[in-house]
């Protein structure tokens, strides 16, 4: 059998390796070589971990020798986002102001990918703690996309995109506050899920903002975008918002990958005006063939929708003031002392690491969230976005009286180009136009690719939003229209992108 | 909505401890100008009488047993500091009492 | 003009001539439960630096709180003793400010939604009258951390050239509990703040919440004060004097305030809004930062802890739980066991109500044990340099029983007074029960009446004088006769019994 193990799914390599036909060490070798040959073009890795990775490869490897019942995913390997703590990696967070820490701890979902022996690739790119649409914002520079070097991969989660979409690793942690998962997958031809809301731990994700960041997988397919949420997911008592219930039976709805009789719902303020035409007709054959597959149609409103960017601009930044304020140069990470000054004060150092350290986007956004914090403009600016975030929730309840899930594009456009939007920050902030509202609200969503817009040549993404604590639901519509989308294409979306390396491994 | 000012943006920036450059300065009253311009729709949305919301999962009363955990261990709490002595964090000269 | 910030005072009759004070008082008292409020670190008192620290009391990245249950019961206990109304419905906050003992540069705290509110304490002043003093709320809150500064003169801030910082404290629960302005109290107002950090001591001690030991910064105390012109109404300019921490100086340190206020007030001048701080070996405040809009704390709803809605179930199974108050049981003891208010206050400031409770329940009298607890055991205590005669007793293992116990040799005969003290200095040197010390020191009254009689005869033989005047009606001449039977008989015998015979012998 040849099988070039850097193309298979998650689902086919753990097959392979509980039947024999692989091992953890050569699947994990097969990853490194493949970062080795194209990750200097695509620089979807801050830090690679060969030495651990293939540590933990031969671990699992021997522990399956000696019979050991092991989890499903055993021995498949993956990549973590860079805002994830890692116990001995460094973690970035993509900021120039934790450069060289390495956590004495690991991050929950850290824990449970160790506990099922999943070796750890390594930490993907990321923009500066998760602000941003480019991975353009990352201190260490930015993530190219695999299907086109001239064009950003997402953000902010680019380089887990980007590591699946180019066959570094079959899997990533991703995390999604107002779209980082679901953008990047959008952009590079790849499935994402942003679980519920609470769905899965956030203690190890160094926060943005803790009321709309939530990690989820970051796949090739959507039943392997299951399979990794399945162990990712479920109740953690150190994260106080974490849902104390069983993780939504995600793997057998994309299994079943039915919907018939299911309620769509397009939600019409998220398609046409400001939706690039090839995304909008890819989108338009993607609800087409859900049909075909025995769903029903509806139209939906959600008015306030309208609103959410500007909601989702004042409460992230608030949030993200606030949280960023650890990282002040006193117990960990950078330590700048200003210029030109003698014997300066903790509140100097604090100051002036605090300029060096951190982005332009970070700085302007802790300044926009200070503003919006503050005493005399709370009312006005946080306190309205928080009401309109209620209209927003309020709006998704009523939708989903009509409609089992809502569906739209992903994102208004394919990837653009580096620079094009980096000194524009409000037209940056449009890509996540059709993303923030599940992050308001806390429900749950996944993209998949829908196909390659007619204009560009690039992947479109299929957005589904399903009711909080449904999200089996995303992956029996996903399902469903992956199945179908692949037997149009004759194959995966990923098998059209161009061959990065000529030197790509082949497994034996 | 009163226009943001060098000076405003200047005063924010204290109070985030960020020692913004003049250069910065005067990038970002621009920028956040057209930002806060825009994030303005919030105030003109049907918001009377609605409730804020702050969590998006109605939970409530999560809490833990008063049972004690393993500590970090000094070691490992100062591994990533910039400066240690004596087992604790040195940190520059405090300039105000608390 | 101006506001002021001079250490002149003005005289305290002037002051309370032309002004009335208002006071505030802010107390924060150190929960004495196992855990952290927001993480499982321990809470010991003097451990090693930094010993008693995770990710969530350092501040890591990524890192979230999870609130301690008994910091929640023990909020609710303590309002409800305050006789507050407990929140059905509440949530934490952040304060936003960088302070380098504070790991995250935010304090989880609550702002406009407390535990409990609207409550009020009775404290009882020293002429035996009640002061009603109002409580605006009791909230929940964190530490921070311990700052040691290095390199100055004096190990104070000032002239330090670094600071090492212990985050051991950092995040052990803190109740805030804050009294609305108190009025009217005028030329008591020092009494009135000392009655009711003592009252609130006691209740708290009481509730079984806090060790509240003030020396050891487990409750500390902040004075708000301000005056008023006589005959006017309006609020003046407050000052907040800092960790006053012990009942003495709160009382000094408003009455110095009041002076100092006054003075300014007199010259026509206006009181600086800033804090000020206690020095305990002057007896005066000094200038401490001033209030700003730099003190702008941003609060928000803390979206990393869900809301506290504590149902009604609970509040009443809790307020089950609450002790009688203190000053009630006083009362109620006082009279079950009949002292005096002398002996009662020497009782309480000696803080051996409880022993005595305890030493009554036992079997002992109210009045024996009084005597012994507050006689020899509390004259050794003293004599060995311990100011807390329970603990002193409990370091060895000195218990109600041994009172019990002793008293029982006492009132059977075997032991008179003398002897029972002998008895105590060897219980007290650790030579065993007081039956035991008895057996081996060999103390027993002699119950022979054969030996005292003739003890009696052989000593009125040897003194006509005396045994004449007892005869000729001066019974109380039969002392000295009494003192030498007993000196005869080395201390073992009954003197009453020998004054018995003797006046048997000289006066039928």
């Amino acid at each position: 059998m040849t099988t070039d193990l850097t193309r298979a799914s998650a689902a086919e390599l753990a097959d392979l390796l509980t039947s024999g036909g692989t091992s953890s060490v050569e699947v994990t070798q097969a990853m490194l070589d493949r970062t080795e040959a194209v990750d200097g073009d695509v620089h979807a890795y801050l830090h690679v971990d060969r030495e651990g990775a293939l540590s933990s490869a031969r671990d699992i490897d021997e522990r399956r020798s000696r019979g050991e019942q092991l989890h499903r995913l055993a021995g498949v390997p993956i990549a973590v986002k860079d805002v994830m703590a890692t116990k001995g990696l460094p973690t970035t967070c993509g900021s120039k102001i934790l450069e060289g820490w390495v956590p004495p701890y690991d991050a929950t979902v850290v824990s449970r990918l160790k506990q099922a022996g999943m070796p750890i690739l390594g930490k993907t790119n990321m923009d500066e703690f998760a602000m941003g649409s480019s991975t353009e914002h990352s201190a260490y520079g930015p993530t190219r996309n695999p299907w086109d070097l001239d064009r950003i991969p997402g953000g902010s989660g680019g380089g887990s995109s980007a590591v699946v979409a180019s066959f570094q690793a079959p899997l990533a942690i991703g995390t999604d506050t107002g779209g980082s998962i679901r953008q990047p997958a959008a952009v590079t031809g790849t499935v994402g899920t942003k679980p519920t809301y609470g769905g899965v731990s956030r203690y190890g994700l160094v926060a943005l903002a803790s009321s709309l960041d939530q990690a989820g997988p970051c796949t090739r397919t959507v039943l392997d975008a299951a399979l990794l949420h399945e162990v990712m997911g479920g109740h953690d008592p150190m994260d106080s918002t974490s849902i104390d219930a069983p993780v939504p039976p995600v793997v057998e709805a994309a299994r079943r990958a039915d919907v018939t009789g299911m309620r769509i719902g397009i939600v019409r303020e998220l398609t046409g005006e400001g939706f690039q035409a090839g995304v909008q007709a890819r989108f338009d054959e993607s609800v087409q063939h859900l049909v075909d597959a025995g769903a029903e149609v509806v139209e939906v409103s959600c008015p306030s929708f309208t609103a959410a960017l500007a909601a989702y601009y004042l409460i992230l930044p608030s949030e993200a003031s606030s949280n960023l304020a650890k990282f002040d140069a006193m117990r960990y990470g950078l330590r700048v002392l200003p210029e030109g000054v003698d014997d300066p004060s903790a509140e100097q150092v604090m100051a002036a690491t605090r300029d060096a350290g951190f982005g332009d986007e970070v700085k302007r956004r802790i300044i926009l969230g200070t503003y919006a914090l503050s005493s005399g403009y709370y009312d006005a600016y946080y306190g309205s976005a928080q009401k309109v975030r209620r209209l927003i929730a309020d709006d998704f309840a009523k939708a989903f009286e009509s409609a089992d899930v809502l569906v739209s594009p992903t994102a208004p456009t394919t990837a653009f180009r580096f620079g094009d939007k980096i000194d524009d920050p409000m037209a940056m902030y449009l890509n996540d136009i059709a993303t923030i509202p599940a992050n308001l609200a806390g429900v749950p969503g996944m993209s998949l690719p829908s196909g390659l817009a007619d204009e560009d040549g690039l992947p479109a993404g299929f957005q589904i939003l399903a009711p909080a604590t449904a999200d089996d639901r995303l992956y029996a519509v996903g399902a469903a229209l992956e199945q179908r989308l692949h037997a149009a294409w004759g194959g995966p979306l990923l098998a059209q992108a161009p061959d990065l390396s000529t030197s790509t491994t082949k497994g034996a | 909505m009163a226009e943001l000012t060098r000076d405003d943006v200047a005063h924010l920036a204290g109070l985030a401890r960020i020692d913004l450059s003049d250069a910065e300065l005067d990038r970002m009253v621009g920028e956040l100008g057209v930002i806060l311009e825009s994030v303005a729709v919030v105030q003109q949305s049907p918001i009377e009488g609605v409730e804020p919301m702050s969590h998006p999962m109605p939970i409530v009363n999560v809490t833990r047993p008063d049972v004690v955990r393993p500590s970090l261990g000094a070691d490992a709490a100062l591994s990533g500091a910039p400066e240690s002595d004596q087992q604790r964090f040195s940190v520059p000269r405090i300039l105000d009492e608390d | 003009m101006s506001a002021t910030t001079t250490d002149a005072t003005l005289a305290w009759d002037d002051v309370l001539a032309a002004f009335d004070p208002v006071l505030g008082l802010e107390v924060h008292v150190e929960l004495g439960t196992n855990t952290k409020m927001f993480c499982g670190c321990a809470t010991e008192f003097g451990a090693e630096p930094n010993t008693q620290v995770c990710p969530v009391c350092l501040g890591l990245p990524g890192a979230l709180p999870v609130v301690n249950e008994v910091a929640v019961e023990s909020a609710i206990r303590i309002g409800l003793a305050l006789n507050c109304e407990i929140a059905q419905w509440c949530r934490f906050a952040r304060k936003n400010y960088f302070y380098p003992d504070m790991p995250k540069n935010f304090q989880t705290s609550q702002y406009d939604e407390p535990i409990a509110f609207e409550g009020f304490l009775d404290v009882e002043l020293d002429d035996g009258s009640t002061f009603r003093v109002e409580i605006e709320r009791a909230h929940m809150e964190e530490d921070t951390g311990k700052s040691l500064h290095v390199g100055g003169s004096t190990g104070r801030i000032h002239g330090a050239t670094h600071s090492l910082v212990d985050y051991n404290r950092a995040g052990i629960p803190l109740i805030e509990i804050v009294t609305k302005p108190l009025r009217g109290a005028g030329e008591r107002a020092p009494e009135v703040a000392r009655a009711y950090v003592a009252t609130l001591r006691d209740l708290l001690k009481a509730l079984d919440v806090s060790d509240v030991k003030m020396e050891q910064g487990s409750m500390r105390c902040d004075v708000n004060l301000s005056l008023m012109p006589k005959g006017t109404t309006t609020l003046g300019t407050r000052t907040e004097t800092k960790n006053v921490n012990s009942l003495r100086s709160v009382e000094r340190a408003v009455r110095y305030e009041m002076c100092r206020h006054g003075a300014i007030l007199k010259d026509g001048g206006s009181i600086l809004q800033e804090t000020r701080h206690w020095h305990e070996d002057t007896g005066i405040t000094t200038s401490g930062r001033v209030k700003s809009d730099a003190d702008d704390y941003r609060y928000f709803p803390e979206p990393d802890l869900v809301p506290v809605a504590p149902t009604r179930e609970t509040v009443e199974s809790l307020r089950a739980t609450l002790p009688e108050p203190p000053a009630q049981r006083r009362k109620r003891l006082q009279s079950d066991w009949g002292f005096s208010d002398l002996e009662m206050r020497d009782v309480l400031n000696a803080g051996l109500v409880d022993l005595i409770g305890e030493t009554v329940e036992a079997g002992a009298t109210p009045a024996g044990a009084r005597k012994w607890w507050s006689g020899d055991i509390a004259r050794r205590a003293n004599a060995e340099g311990s100011t807390d005669v329970a603990s002193y007793a409990a370091e060895r293992s000195i218990t109600p029983a041994h009172v019990v116990e002793l008293e029982g040799l006492v009132t059977s005969g075997r032991l008179n007074d003398s002897m029972a003290r002998q008895v105590w200095e060897g219980v007290l040197d650790g030579e065993g029960s007081p039956t035991a010390v008895a057996d081996a020191r060999g103390l027993e009254l002699v119950q022979d009446d054969g030996a005292l009689e003739a003890a009696v005869d052989e000593v009125i033989a040897a003194n006509p004088d005396v045994a004449q005047k007892v005869r000729d009606g001066k019974v109380q001449a039969a002392g000295a006769l009494i003192g030498q039977v007993m000196k005869a008989m080395k201390g073992q015998a009954d003197a009453g019994k020998a004054r018995e015979i003797i006046l048997a012998k000289l006066t039928s």
